[in-house]
């Protein structure tokens, strides 16, 4: 049984990461998730008193340039892959919710 | 045309001397794509018509003694992206887009004239272990159509190894090139984090990412690796330092002789297959007659690699994925009533159940209250994981230990068990937290199925585990079987 994470949590979590789920899959989702939170747990194990975290392992720093524009001449290949275009512009859906009138 | 058990430098020598012509031989390719490839499933899309017009232009102009890879037909992993050839992650999101620019990398294999002839399958954004998140096809090992080929990689790897394509470039996050090339019995080169540049690799985990050669040998795979590596100005991650001819030190001469090798007790401990062990300690048996010592050495807190890597590459990929929101390109979910319902619906159809689950367990451990907890644990532990690597490779020239677990599992028998297959990657996920190059190679088999060895080493020496990587492979034979498929090139 969930513990780590329950249902609702799940769902809020969704919503902020522009998901939804049906409620079949939020019951299969929910105890997979719990399952490797706990994994996560362990962590807790390590003493990571006074160690800096890693977030990165590149050997680069601080690499500068010019903040140039580059023209590449191929908006009409961008917008074939658009779901839907017009004129040269991107077409997306009435932002304003029809279902709100 | 039966080049199967030829490699690279041969390839180029009948190139040159005129015994076959880059057209025959991407002829051939195809011809062997198409009688293999429906066992396999190894590849999405296929670029005829373009890659024979390359090759008879290639014939035209002459391959010369210089240009060792011209002519040379390669596979690529679709999240490589290509100019005016789809890519798709393996994921319905991207079905039907069209890049508009080459990666890097694939630039670097057109100058150095090579023939790309297709595109292979892989878990859906490179996340997973066995190709069975394809949202596609599933695609089978070459060695037994019952078994995964692995993953991510997984068609990579499967088209290789059946005799396909000579070689093919992989990417790998947690374990997506060499494991793969473990299971089906190749070699496949994970290079340090910044060697090649990630330009164009579809961003799953960026602070782990590496895109790397799949070959049927290790000298064929540092031809190729020396090819693709570099720094670039459009990836600031990607290292300026030198790439050598790594292939230039695999001669008669190579040896392992004086070096020092660890090999972490943790690596050999339960929950490892026993013939996958076997074949690791035969190996280490085969390094000592070489004139080269291996001791014990621990990797303490290898256990917790599976964890931080989840919550750190989850949480990289969380962010990375924000991008496909139907909007710009990819797939757009029909019947909308307004903005918010174009992004959630479009990425709850368009995207796979474990790409979900990656995006769910990342954007949990961002959020408000956990990310102390997981995120900043995390990338502290990722530090002292790094730290044991550093300790070990003071003193020793490279680690040595399995690639995974156990030998291919069978289609179907993990894919339903998230967890179990999370842990199967605890022997390469170490690799990438710590940025480390990592080689697979093979070194066994198992009821009739391949047994990778890996060798890790320090940053940016892929060198010292291709000369050991190329010793390993003079003194044993296993890099020479191949499965029984049938009309193999």
């Amino acid at each position: 049984m969930a513990n780590r994470i329950n249902r609702e949590q799940v769902k809020h979590v969704a919503e902020l990461a522009k998901l939804e789920f049906t409620d079949d899959q939020l019951d299969a989702l929910t105890p997979q998730l719990d399952d490797i939170i706990g994994l996560f747990e362990s962590l807790s194990e390590v003493d990571t008193d006074n160690v800096a975290p890693t977030t990165n392992v590149t050997d680069q720093i601080n690499v500068m340039r010019e903040d140039v524009a580059d023209n590449w001449g191929q908006s009409a290949a961008l917008l074939k892959n658009a779901p839907d275009a017009a004129r040269g512009y991107i077409k997306v859906p009435t932002i304003i919710d029809e279902s709100e009138d | 045309m039966d080049y199967f058990k030829q490699d690279l430098a041969s390839l180029h020598a009948d190139l040159v001397a005129k015994k076959m012509s880059a057209k025959e031989l991407t002829q051939a390719t195809f011809e062997n794509i198409k009688a293999t490839d429906p066992k396999i499933d190894a590849f999405l899309h296929l670029n005829e018509d373009q890659a024979l017009a390359q090759a008879a232009a290639l014939d035209q102009a002459g391959i010369s003694d210089d240009q060792p890879l011209a002519g040379i037909p390669l596979a690529l992993k679709d999240n490589l992206v290509t100019k005016d050839e789809p890519t798709t992650a393996a994921s319905k999101m991207l079905e039907n887009f069209t890049p508009v620019y080459d990666a890097t990398v694939v630039s670097k294999l057109a100058d150095a004239k090579m023939v790309p002839v297709g595109k292979t399958n892989l878990d859906e954004f490179a996340m997973g272990g066995s190709t069975e998140n394809s949202a596609f096809k599933t695609t089978k090992n070459a060695w037994d159509q019952t078994k995964v080929p692995g993953g991510s990689s997984g068609g990579s790897a499967a088209a290789v190894a059946a005799g396909m394509v000579p070689a093919a470039l992989g990417t790998d996050t947690g374990g997506s090139i060499r494991q793969p090339a473990s299971f089906n019995g190749i070699v496949g080169m994970k290079p340090t984090y910044g060697r090649v540049s990630r330009w164009g690799l579809i961003a799953f985990g960026s602070s782990f990412d590496a895109i790397g050669p799949m070959t049927r040998s290790v000298k064929d795979n540092a031809m190729l690796l020396s090819a693709i590596a570099g720094h670039d100005d459009h990836d600031l991650t990607s290292s300026d330092k030198a790439v050598p001819n790594f292939a230039a030190d695999l001669t008669a001469a190579t040896s392992v002789k004086g070096m020092h090798i660890g090999l972490p007790k943790e690596f050999l401990a339960d929950g490892i297959n026993d013939d996958v062990k076997q074949a690791i300690l035969a190996a280490a048996d085969t390094y000592r007659k070489l004139g080269a010592t291996v001791d014990e050495v621990s990797l303490p807190h290898n256990k917790y690699g599976v964890a931080a890597y989840y919550i750190i590459a989850s949480s990289e990929a969380s962010s990375n994925l924000q991008r496909f929101d139907g909007i710009r390109y990819g797939y757009r979910a029909k019947d909308v009533k307004n903005l918010e319902d174009v992004y959630v619906k479009s990425r709850s159809e368009g995207f796979g159940a474990e790409v979900k689950r990656r995006i769910m367990l990342g954007t949990f451990s961002l959020s408000a209250g956990f990310y102390d907890a997981y995120f900043l644990k995390a990338a502290k532990v990722r530090t002292v994981i790094l730290n044991d690597f550093k300790a070990i490779l003071k003193d020793h020239d490279f680690i040595m230990g399995p690639v995974a677990p156990t030998p291919a599992f069978n289609i179907g028998a993990e894919i339903s068990d998230p967890l179990t297959m999370y842990m199967n990657d605890i022997l390469t996920i170490p690799v990438n937290l710590a940025g480390l190059p990592g080689l697979s190679l093979p070194a066994g088999f198992s009821n009739g199925l391949p047994v990778g060895m890996q060798l890790i080493g320090r940053p940016f020496d892929e060198s010292t585990l291709y000369k050991a990587g190329y010793a390993f492979e003079q003194n044993t034979e296993f890099h020479t079987k191949v499965p029984a498929l049938g009309g193999q090139n």
